[in-house]
């Protein structure tokens, strides 16, 4: 038995018969082949599957694919615009806010969420928005300190680029 | 020559594909025809496997296939690093089949695996194989598996011993001990660790019956050593049949070392569903069970001294588990690595060391970040504050006082290095101790840190002051040394680069190393540039496919930034000879004549004489007008065996408060003073300490593997681990000193796991001086609030605290 469900992701109409149990990162990896939204713990602590669902991030670990018929999504993959990257792209690069790279996108997605409601956080604002993702490379140190650049940039009004699926 | 770009904070060219979700992990490939794997795991800790029943399993939809342990005519897994050394040598060795036979010895070993169209089909039928059980009683506790009545796990291991192997001078020692002025002893537990790469690991396995070859993805930190292994020692399959390819690797601070069963398993599977390609990917509880643990050992020591803080002697036991059944170098870790750098940075003139290697109803112990170091720094950074504690002194003051001078180096430490029988050596190539301790006490304000203590007091705190003068042995080597002490060539030795100029002038640059996050294409390519004055953007660097590099080691034990660079160097300085040569022949002058001035190369006294690597590489590559005895390409290989490891050296300083009504540690400051030679990318050295510290940090305040006595991890998932958050951190704040290591070109030493190796002690000891005023001498981690309020209820006497105030560890301790 299989479910139709219909998304809109990073901004392109997308379709999939599903079974009802899979989940919604399953969704993006294996049938829209979407590989930058990562697995990494199977129990929704880790984050690395972190993606935006109308607007929202969500661990897509911790959502059937069901769930997110109709919704808006954004992946990693539809943060950067079509030249150049998104400012917390930019910023991990800059501040050596990665290492292997695993953890990454997901970071980055949260930390997308976490500056659209707080344009300004503190170190404490960031560390405490990163709880749920966990990076076992960095210690956090250059993640903080990539969103803290980002943060500065984005405000400075340099070029904050709406990610394409909020345009669709 | 070196140009700005070496030590330069080159930004990685790693990361414009990880930033956009490009990069390719082995759970992003999908190939065509590929089927899915999923392994039946042991419920038990240990049993006999009576039966198993797979007829209902075959039926399932989608299933191709269901395997158990005896359709596969492989060997068991190899144990490449017997514990070495010269006395009182055993290695009873057990190590796990592709799947188990007759019986299990850890909840996790796998035991029937299923093939099929897609991972949800394979995952449905393992439910409904059917397994009878014979379980067997069980121990998880290394000391109490040594003990008379202890479940046996292994007929050739009797007291469940792998080795009792010892180092350095017994005589000496316990002369020093029996005649010392002062003697403190202390029981000490350092937990089981689970290592946590973000990635899990996996493999794709696919035989090409045309040409009956195999080619096996594996998310791996030693592709080579991978074929090597799965070829000689495991399959049969002869080694030029097998090609393994690493593709980005998701973090793996060693557990991805190793040979697994699983490995060998996808190329089998293949090979059984005719050549479809066969994925198999861990979930996060198999991780958990069945890829490497870290650390768990349990230590008696004692440290012998004057009352004027002199250390005389130092003398350890310790039981280091090893497991259900032994891990790739297993046995090496808590041997080499631990007890013939027991000494840290001290002159202690005796030193000896016994540990045991046990087997337990648990996941085999490998090497995990520091590997042995940390533990052996763990044991030597609690035992001289240990001791300062019980004479009175300061805990700087004891470590100043003790630190080996500036003209020791070379040294060769009283705990063992240089046993070998033919007179092989390794030293600690260089150091100088004391700018690293004073920089960092004056970074913290050291002795001004009463008026903070007093001042935390009155806030219901107890500040901590926790100091670790650590040293590392990096980039174990040589060769020559390794072989003649014992070791088995699992310690890894040489390393190998391969150069080409090709006709555009642009680089490429093979190497034997594999990274798994350190920007390892970054910083060869800085090296090559500087070398060769070529732009970054010329070059890059290719690693992970034993098919187009040459034969290398690997990366772990912080060895890619001496030995492979100096690989990396030796091939840029052979393409640099062949360049001068074809310079003097293009420029019709003698090869003394020609001068090198990044990628110029000139006629000395004639500035106008010049020729590009470019030009020459263009036309050496084509050929058309070379030399006599010349070959054609400009493409060298180099292979480079160090003379000697190199030693990186720091002082870190964690400061904690506690809080005295819950118990609950905060980590308030951590500053780090590392030396770890020259820097090639200080931004990647930072990082690397970074990453360290906070895997360090986590072992003291909050991990831990937590078995139950029936050998049920309890600690299953990252529900149940303590993983460290971002908010339990405060800024790390970095210095250094800077000693270059005179054992390779570049003077570097090598920055993956002093992090790692320096902080848990550092930790430790603060948590620990913060409980002193309520008389606490040790408690074992990790300092979770309810240990901690737990140990400070025992000591103000309350009852709910009494029983566990020594966490079981004090008993045997005091002073004679």
């Amino acid at each position: 038995m299989t479910e139709h469900v219909t998304l809109t992701v990073n901004g392109q109409r997308r379709e999939a018969e599903v079974e009802p149990r899979r989940l919604l990162v399953q969704l993006i990896r294996e049938d829209f082949e979407l590989t930058g939204t990562h697995v990494g713990c199977d129990t929704s602590q880790c984050g690395a599957c972190t993606v935006h669902v109308d607007g929202k991030a969500i661990k897509s670990c911790a959502m059937l694919a069901v769930q997110a018929d109709g919704s808006t999504i954004t992946t990693i993959e539809g943060m950067a615009p079509e030249e150049g990257y998104h400012p917390l792209q930019q910023a991990f690069w800059e501040k050596h806010g990665l290492q292997c790279g695993f953890c990454t996108p997901g970071m980055i997605m949260v930390a997308a969420d976490l500056l659209a409601r707080n344009a300004n956080p503190s170190d404490d604002e960031i560390r405490h928005a990163l709880e749920g993702n966990f990076c076992r490379c960095t210690g956090y140190q250059n993640i903080v300190a990539a969103i803290r650049e980002a943060a500065r940039t984005m405000q400075a009004g340099a070029t904050a680029p709406t990610p394409a699926s909020s345009q669709a | 020559m070196t140009t700005d770009i070496l030590g330069s904070s080159v930004k990685r060219t790693e990361d414009p594909k990880f930033i956009t979700g490009k990069g390719r992990y082995l759970d992003d490939i999908k190939l065509t025809g590929m089927v899915h794997m999923s392994i039946l795991r042991s419920p038990y800790a240990h049993a006999n496997i009576r039966s198993i029943d797979t007829t209902a399993a075959k039926a399932m939809p989608g299933v191709l296939a269901v395997i158990v342990g005896a359709d596969i005519p492989y060997n068991p897994l190899p144990m490449a690093w017997p514990a070495g050394g010269a006395s009182g040598l055993q290695n009873n060795v057990n190590t796990p089949r592709v799947l188990a036979t007759d019986d299990v010895k850890w909840t996790g070993e796998g035991v029937a695996a299923v093939i099929a169209e897609t991972p949800e089909q394979a995952v449905d039928a393992l439910d409904v194989i059917a397994v009878d059980w014979e379980p067997l009683p069980t121990v998880v506790d290394s000391e109490k598996a040594t003990q008379p009545g202890a479940p046996q796990l292994h007929e050739n291991a009797p007291n469940n011993i792998v080795f009792d192997w010892t180092v350095g001078d017994k005589a000496g020692t316990d002369a020093a001990i029996d005649n010392a002025e002062v003697v403190v002893r202390q029981r000490i537990v350092n937990q089981r660790l689970i290592p946590n790469p973000m990635e899990v690991r996996g493999d794709i396995g696919w035989y090409n019956p045309g040409t009956e070859e195999y080619t096996v993805w594996m998310s791996s930190q030693t592709p080579h050593i991978q074929r090597l292994l799965l070829t000689a020692f495991v399959t049969g399959i002869p080694e030029h049949k097998v090609r393994v390819i690493a593709p980005d690797v998701g973090g793996a601070f060693g557990t991805k070392i190793f040979c697994y069963a699983d490995m060998a398993l996808v190329m089998f599977a293949s090979k059984l569903v005719g050549g479809r390609p066969v994925k198999w990917v861990e979930t996060r509880r198999e991780n958990y069970q069945s890829t490497i643990h870290g650390r768990d050992h349990i230590t008696y020591l004692e440290i012998a001294g004057k009352k004027d803080g002199e250390i005389t002697g130092l003398r350890v036991k310790t039981y280091a588990n090893l497991g259900g059944r032994l891990s790739t170098i297993g046995p090496g870790i808590p041997t080499t690595l631990y007890g013939r750098v027991l000494a840290g940075p001290y002159k202690f003139p005796n030193v000896h060391c016994e540990v045991i290697g046990v087997y337990t109803n648990t996941t085999f112990v490998d090497a995990y970040r520091g590997a042995g170091r940390p533990e052996a720094t763990y044991v030597v950074e609690r035992a001289m504050d240990l001791f300062a504690d019980e004479i009175g002194m300061d805990h700087a003051a004891i470590r100043r006082k003790n630190f080996l001078p500036n003209d020791a180096f070379p040294y060769d430490n009283p705990s063992g290095l240089g046993t070998a029988v033919n007179g092989e050596k390794v030293y600690i190539d260089s150091g100088n101790y004391e700018p690293a301790l004073d920089k960092a006490l004056t970074i913290v304000d050291y002795y001004l840190l009463d008026e903070k203590r007093a001042e935390a007091r009155k806030r219901g705190k107890y500040l901590g002051v926790g100091l670790s003068t650590y040293i590392e042995i990096c980039g174990v080597a040589p060769s020559k040394w390794i072989g003649a002490v014992g070791e088995g060539w699992g310690a890894a030795m040489w390393e190998s680069a391969n150069l080409k100029v090709h006709l555009t002038g642009k680089i490429i640059l093979t190497m034997g190393t594999q990274p798994q996050g350190q920007g390892h294409e970054t910083t060869y390519a800085q090296i090559i540039s500087s070398e060769l004055g070529v732009p970054m953007e010329d070059i890059i660097v290719q690693h992970s496919d034993t098919q187009g590099t040459p034969f290398g080691y690997g990366s772990y034990g912080s060895r890619t930034s001496s030995v492979g660079s100096t690989a990396a160097i030796k091939a840029a300085g052979k393409v640099r000879e062949k360049a001068k040569r074809y310079a003097a022949h293009m420029l019709e002058a003698s090869v003394e004549d020609i001068e090198v001035d990044g990628a110029n190369y000139r006629v000395k006294g004639s500035p106008d004489k010049v020729k590009t690597i470019q030009e020459i590489a263009f036309a050496i590559d084509l050929g058309f007008s070379l030399p006599d005895g010349m070959e054609p390409y400009l493409d060298e290989t180099a292979y480079h065996d160090t003379p000697n490891t190199t030693w990186p050296f720091g002082t870190h300083i964690a400061i904690v408060e506690i809080d005295e009504e819950t118990g609950h540690v905060d980590l308030v400051r951590y500053v780090a003073v590392d030396d770890v030679g020259n820097k090639i990318n200080p931004m990647i050295v930072d990082g690397q300490l970074h990453g360290g510290i906070a895997q360090g940090v986590g072992q003291a305040l909050w991990e831990g593997a937590i078995y139950s006595d029936d050998g049920q991890l309890q600690s299953g998932s990252m529900m149940d681990y303590a993983m460290p958050r971002a908010a339990w951190f405060p800024n790390l704040e970095l210095d250094e000193t800077v000693t270059p290591s005179p054992v390779n070109p570049i003077g570097v030493k090598g920055v993956g796991e002093a992090g790692a190796i320096a902080s848990t002690a550092a930790v430790s000891n603060a948590v620990i001086d913060a409980l002193s005023p309520l008389g606490i001498k040790h408690l074992d981690m990790p300092y979770t609030a309810q240990t901690v309020w737990r140990a400070i209820q025992g000591a103000k006497g309350g009852a709910a605290g009494a029983a566990d105030h020594t966490n079981g560890s004090n008993g045997k301790g005091g002073q004679a």
